[in-house]
């Protein structure tokens, strides 16, 4: 881990802007999240790390109760967006997601135009007040999304058509053009070529100005470029959350440490 | 020995081929599987299907040609001057197979004995009511040339029996023993049975086609001497349907614009009830009910698919005309006459259709991945923008495949439409006037005894013809809207 490039750590604001207690996930019998707890920062970049089926995307999920839609799960616990409970029967799921938007594991455009998939949540929230102004937002968010550059000749062609990797960087911008409060990004580089990857880090750390982000990665590497927190989930526990630096250097679990190294995962 | 009796030792032949051919392979392997090329069971089918699969084919030419052949031969006994008076070489022959017929059965009956049945002469017999006997009617006496005949086809076809008996048993025996000579360990018994599944396969698509083309055809000819009779551009541009019936004089006007126009107006109604109630319950029951309200909704709703359609036309006579009648009849607004109208067939119609819609909308809204709802959602979309802006969009195609489906129902549709809309063919834009489409009245031309030599007959024909074409037409439709929007999923 020497070799990595560990970017300044120190976190700018100590505002809390995640806060769960005590929460547990279950599909069906499965208990898949156990007793997680967990305070995510405002304008900072946490990265959730664990091996596969651990439960990243689990936890994830529960951050904008994108878990309603399956039948099975249930989630226990509380959690905090700004101080409000966020599974509170007067909270708006509608509104908590546009608030904290998502990246998903799989790219999902819609059988849409590229610039329909793009426009889509600022076409929803009313975002644009005209064509002109809705032009404007779709080329923003595609610029953001590292992919204009590709699209631009081709706005109207259907968004499934591009390749995978496209695909992924669409569902970046799309998510982004709603300018949402937190963006959860699921593996958002699993499909991603190098330059493409620095480009979506360079968006990353451009919208922790303003934004949190989270992003579950398989990446060292890029847990430790991005991220000023790391989580690191295992067996459906938060083993280590801290610093990433503290992480990465010196974690005080020793299956942290396993994994980081790569013995276990 | 009949055809079903060939077929069944046929059948016996192959299961016994299959035991000698897997036994054969077993032997040449020393009795371990690990020896042989294929697994056993291939070198067990590869024989049976080689014994019975050119035995069947034969059977089937030999069947179906067979009739035909004779049908040749025995033509050539029938003097011109018999066909005159009977009027065509048909008829004459259709004489000829009923007195062929019926002198077998009065041997199955014992009331006349083989012998006799080969060379009764109507000089000695009276051979129309000896038949008589045995319950085989003949409308008129039969003639020493008729009978000669029969004889000679009686006699031809027993021969060609029997001849067919040895033919395809001896194909099947050859075949069988040929696979089982082959038989040994290195035999790639495996990748013949592979390419004979294919073959079987292909034919089974083909036979699906070439229907198609048959019944094509049969209409075909009918409507082509319909149209030596009648003028085209009168068929399909006259706006008066009034067919006389033979005898009663007078020319016939034979315009196909109301029927059309009927058919149209009716099933634009129907859907019109059909599209909406099932889409929407599709919705419904695919992003709204829990499953344990699906899994009874789903069901019930598809019964209505079971009810039979003359269910449906009484419903449509009994309850909605009357119904209607109340509505808009004399009494109120005087829009309508009687029971029976457009919109009496059009509503019952579109109740008929829901579940065609439902379902299968259903089907499809269900195939589309969970993906894109979670991508919708998680963007802050609500419920029912995420079925209107992305899952309705997805399922299009599929949703426009259904409805066309629906549509080529209602257009097909007949029974209904007699009971609900009435009989008159009437270029009408009021949708409580009677009217009827062109099933109703293909039924209406055939029923009753028309020789299909007349317009008023063969213009079912034609009618059929340009169902077939419509239909055919929105089935096209149907798949070419389908392939251009599928390209644009995975
Ligand atoms: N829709 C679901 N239904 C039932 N079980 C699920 C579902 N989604 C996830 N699980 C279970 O929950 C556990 C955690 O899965 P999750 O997808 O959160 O893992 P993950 O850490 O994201 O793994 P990966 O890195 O492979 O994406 C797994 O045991 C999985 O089987
Ligand atoms: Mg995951």
């Amino acid at each position: 881990m020497n070799d990595m490039r560990l970017i300044e750590r120190a976190v700018d604001m100590d505002d809390i802007k995640i806060s769960a207690r005590d929460v547990q996930v279950y599909y069906g019998d499965n208990h898949a999240i156990k007793d997680v707890n967990v305070d995510i920062q405002d304008k900072t970049v946490t990265a959730f790390i664990g091996p596969s089926g651990c439960g990243k995307s689990t936890f994830l999920r529960c951050l904008n109760r994108m878990n309603d839609t399956i039948d099975i799960c249930r989630v226990e616990g509380d959690i905090h967006l700004d101080g409000e409970d966020i599974n509170d029967k007067r909270v708006d799921p509608v509104q908590l997601r546009a608030k904290v938007g998502m990246v998903f594991q799989k790219p999902n455009p819609f059988p849409k135009s590229i610039y329909d998939n793009a426009a889509y949540g600022p076409k929803i929230h009313g975002m644009a007040k005209n064509k002109a102004e809705l032009d404007e937002i779709v080329e923003r968010a595609l610029r953001r999304g590292a992919i204009w550059d590709e699209v631009k000749d081709r706005l109207d062609a259907p968004g499934t058509g591009l390749s995978g990797g496209q695909q992924q960087r669409l569902c970046i911008a799309r998510a982004v053009a709603t300018e949402p409060e937190v963006l959860l990004m699921d593996e958002p580089c699993s499909a991603l070529d190098p330059i493409a990857t620095a480009q979506v880090e360079e968006l990353i750390d451009e919208l922790r100005q303003n934004y949190s982000v989270v992003i579950v990665t398989h990446s060292m590497q890029q847990a430790a470029r991005v991220s000023q927190k790391t989580a690191f989930f295992h067996l459906g526990n938060l083993v280590e959350y801290d610093e990433t630096g503290k992480i990465f250097t010196n974690p005080e679990d020793e299956r942290t440490e396993s994994y980081i190294t790569g013995r276990i995962g | 020995m009949p055809t079903l009796w060939i077929a069944l030792f046929a059948l016996v032949l192959s299961v016994v081929g299959y035991a000698l051919g897997r036994r054969r392979a077993m032997v040449s392997a020393d009795g371990d599987i690990r020896n042989l090329h294929s697994r056993p069971n291939y070198y067990g089918v590869n024989a049976a299907l080689t014994g019975l699969v050119p035995a069947f084919l034969v059977l089937a030419l030999w069947t179906l040609g067979q009739p035909l052949f004779l049908q040749n031969s025995v033509s050539g006994m029938i003097s011109d001057a018999q066909i005159e008076e009977t009027g065509s070489l048909g008829l004459v022959m259709s004489d000829v197979r009923r007195v062929a017929d019926g002198l077998d059965q009065a041997v199955a009956e014992g009331a006349m004995d083989a012998e006799t049945a080969g060379n009764v002469r109507i000089d000695l017999t009276d051979v129309r009511a000896r038949l008589g006997e045995v319950g085989v009617a003949l409308g008129s006496a039969v003639s020493q040339e008729t009978l000669r005949a029969a004889q000679a086809y009686r006699a031809q076809s027993s021969f060609g029996d029997l001849l067919k008996t040895i033919v395809v048993l001896g194909i099947a025996l050859a075949g069988i023993s040929y696979a089982v000579m082959r038989t040994n360990a290195t035999f790639r018994a495996r990748n013949v049975v592979e390419s004979g599944v294919r073959w079987l396969l292909i034919a089974a698509a083909s036979i699906a086609i070439l229907t198609t083309v048959g019944i094509f055809l049969s209409l075909i000819f009918n409507t082509v001497e319909f149209f030596r009779l009648y003028p085209a551009g009168d068929f399909f541009f006259g706006t008066t349907w009034q067919p006389s019936f033979t005898g009663r004089g007078g020319s016939s006007q034979l315009g196909v614009l109301p029927l059309l126009w009927g058919t149209f107006y009716i099933s634009l109604i129907a859907l019109a009830v059909a599209v909406p109630i099932g889409l929407f319950s599709a919705i419904y029951l695919s992003e709204y009910a829990s499953p344990r309200v699906r899994s009874v909704a789903k069901p019930l709703l598809e019964v209505l698919a079971g009810i039979p359609t003359i269910v449906y036309g009484l419903f449509a006579l009994l309850t909605v005309g009357p119904l209607l009648l109340r509505v808009f009849g004399d009494d109120t607004v005087g829009w309508m006459q009687g029971g029976t109208a457009v919109m009496t067939a059009g509503l019952v119609m579109g109740i008929m259709l829901i579940p065609f819609v439902s379902s299968l909308s259903d089907d499809i809204i269900n195939a589309v991945p969970q993906a894109m709802r979670d991508g919708s959602l998680g963007l802050g979309a609500t419920h029912s923008e995420t079925v209107r802006q992305v899952i309705l969009p997805a399922a299009l195609p599929g949703i426009v495949g259904a409805i066309l489906l629906a549509a080529s129902r209602a257009i097909g549709e007949t029974m209904i439409v007699v009971l609900g809309a009435g009989a008159a063919a009437r270029l009408s834009l009021n949708p409580f006037d009677a009217m009827t489409t062109v099933t109703a009245k293909i039924v209406s031309q055939l029923t009753g005894d028309s020789d299909f030599s007349s317009p008023e007959a063969l213009v079912a024909f034609a009618l059929g013809m340009t169902l077939f074409v419509i239909t055919l037409g929105l089935n096209v439709l149907a798949l070419y809207i389908v392939r251009k929007y599928r390209e644009q999923y995975e």
